[in-house]
Parts: C-alpha cells; sequence; structure tokens
C-alpha cells in the first residue's frame, strides 16, 4: 500500500459499455412511461410537472453519463450549464410576461 | 464544442419559448394536438435516444482500438438518425396535408421553425458521422484520434437531449 494517497484529479475514466446499455435500458423504460402516462386521462391535471420531472432524468442522465460531464472537468459543466440556467431563465421570464407562469406576490 | 453546446441552449430556448408563445395563441383549425400522432413520434424519439446509445458504444470501440466496431456503431447511429429525420419529412408531409404548415399561423411558424432546425441539426451530424466513418475506413482515425468522434459524439448527444425536451414540451404536454 501506497503511504501517499493519491492524488485526486478532476477527470475520472468513462463508464464502459455495461454501464452505457443499463443507461439505454433506463431511458427506454422512462420514454414508455411518459407516453403511457400521457394516455393516462386521470393523470391529466398532473400531466405537466409529471412529464417535465421524467424528461429531467433524460436530460440528466444523458448529459452527466453519455456526455461524460460526470467525469469532465467542472470548466465544461460551467459552460454547458451557463447556456441552459440562462436559456432556462429567459423562457421563464417570457413566459411569466405573457401570462402562462404566475409568479407568487404578483397582480 | 461544450461553448458551443451552451450557446446552442440559449439557441433552441428561444425557439421553444416562441413556440410556447404562440401555441396559447393558437388561431383556427387544425391545432397541434389535432394533427400529432404520439405513438408515431414516440417511435422517432426512441430511435434518437438509441443513437446516443450507439455513439457513446462507438466511443468505447475507438477508445479500446476496435475499430471494426467503431464502423459499426457509426452506422447504426447515422441509420438511426436517418430514420428521426426521415420520420420528420414524413410527419411534416402530412401536417401539410391537414392543413398545418409554414403559414398557417404564428403557431405553425415556431413549430416548424423549431422543430425544422432541430432535423438541421440532426441532419448535419450524420453528414458528420458518415465523414468519420470514411475517414475510419479509409485508415485516418486511429486509437490516438479518439477524441474526434469524443466531440462528434457530444453534438450528437446534444440534438438527443434538445429532442427530449421538444417531445415532452411541444408534443406530450396537453395546451
Amino acid at each position: 500500500m501506497s503511504a501517499h494517497p493519491a492524488v485526486d484529479t478532476t477527470e475520472h475514466s468513462h463508464p464502459g459499455a455495461r454501464e452505457y446499455i443499463q443507461i439505454g435500458v433506463v431511458l427506454t423504460a422512462i420514454t414508455a412511461l411518459e407516453v403511457a402516462v400521457y394516455y393516462l386521462h386521470p393523470l391529466r391535471p398532473v400531466l405537466p410537472p409529471i412529464l417535465i420531472a421524467l424528461s429531467a432524468v433524460k436530460f440528466a442522465l444523458v448529459v452527466m453519463f453519455y456526455m461524460h460531464l460526470k467525469f469532465d472537468n467542472r470548466l465544461f459543466t460551467s459552460m454547458f450549464l451557463f447556456g441552459l440556467v440562462t436559456a432556462a431563465f429567459t423562457a421563464l421570464v417570457f413566459l411569466g410576461l405573457f401570462g402562462y407562469v404566475h409568479v407568487a406576490g404578483a397582480a | 464544442m461544450w461553448a458551443f453546446l451552451g450557446s446552442d441552449c440559449m439557441f433552441f430556448g428561444a425557439l421553444i419559448i416562441a413556440f410556447l408563445v404562440y401555441r396559447a395563441k393558437w388561431i383556427g383549425h387544425p391545432t397541434p394536438q389535432d394533427v400529432f400522432d404520439i405513438p408515431y413520434t414516440s417511435v422517432s424519439a426512441f430511435a434518437l435516444l438509441m443513437s446516443s446509445l450507439a455513439m457513446v458504444l462507438a466511443l468505447a470501440a475507438i477508445q479500446r482500438g476496435d475499430m471494426r466496431r467503431l464502423k459499426i456503431w457509426l452506422l447504426v447511429v447515422a441509420g438511426l438518425g436517418l430514420v428521426f429525420v426521415g420520420g420528420q419529412v414524413y410527419e411534416f408531409t402530412s401536417f401539410g396535408a391537414e392543413g398545418l404548415n409554414l403559414s398557417t399561423n404564428t403557431g405553425g411558424t415556431t413549430f416548424f421553425v423549431l422543430t425544422g432546425f432541430h432535423g438541421t441539426h440532426v441532419t448535419l451530424g450524420i453528414v458528420w458521422l458518415l465523414s468519420l466513418f470514411v475517414m475510419a475506413s479509409q485508415g485516418k482515425l486511429s486509437q490516438a484520434r479518439s477524441l474526434d468522434v469524443e466531440i462528434a459524439g457530444l453534438y450528437w448527444h446534444f440534438v438527443d437531449i434538445v429532442w427530449i425536451i421538444i417531445f415532452t414540451v411541444v408534443y406530450l404536454i396537453p395546451v
């Protein structure tokens, strides 16, 4: 055993083929669930939050594992998140302006 | 590439916002819900999702120096991309036949611009992947150049995650 602890590098090894396939199975299952939920009429009132949550999980799985953002340098995460957060913030502002998002305290 | 993808997030974000705003002000028929064929679009979405899996398997192949599998997986990714684009062309044609086209109303314009730009991204990705396949076939792509495949893969996964959002927000969430 080494007397010195291993140096913690920012980048780590990528997943292997087995992990990629496991994630593919999960992505397929979530897609099937999304379509199934779409046809369940009793869930219509809560459909948007359920679908957004499911697609967010798919989005995160692809970005973290297939795009390797979980294992890569944090600078890449920052660059991507900057664009993503800016787009999401702009969306909320515009949808709020047009009255589709109710802002707490707004008239 | 990450800087480009970050900027492309803002680009698609603007197109999605425009569609959502104008969908709520939709005038006349057909509406998107009248013409959408969810089972059909689900199959297209599934094809694109599986192409992402094939893409990481192509990357894993070149990283271990398996050029034969790299070429197979690149062809699978491009093939699934073609299935998606072909499905979109069919979808656009059938929407047009039902009276929904680029000039139907502003909602129709934003729908076709959003999904059309995404389809253009997929088409460019297919050209990129086929170029890598040709390079690999000519022996110009080696294990040492796996970064070329990784960068193409980042772009490809990006068009996949954009479709994850479009499929949910545009197709599945009712007005």
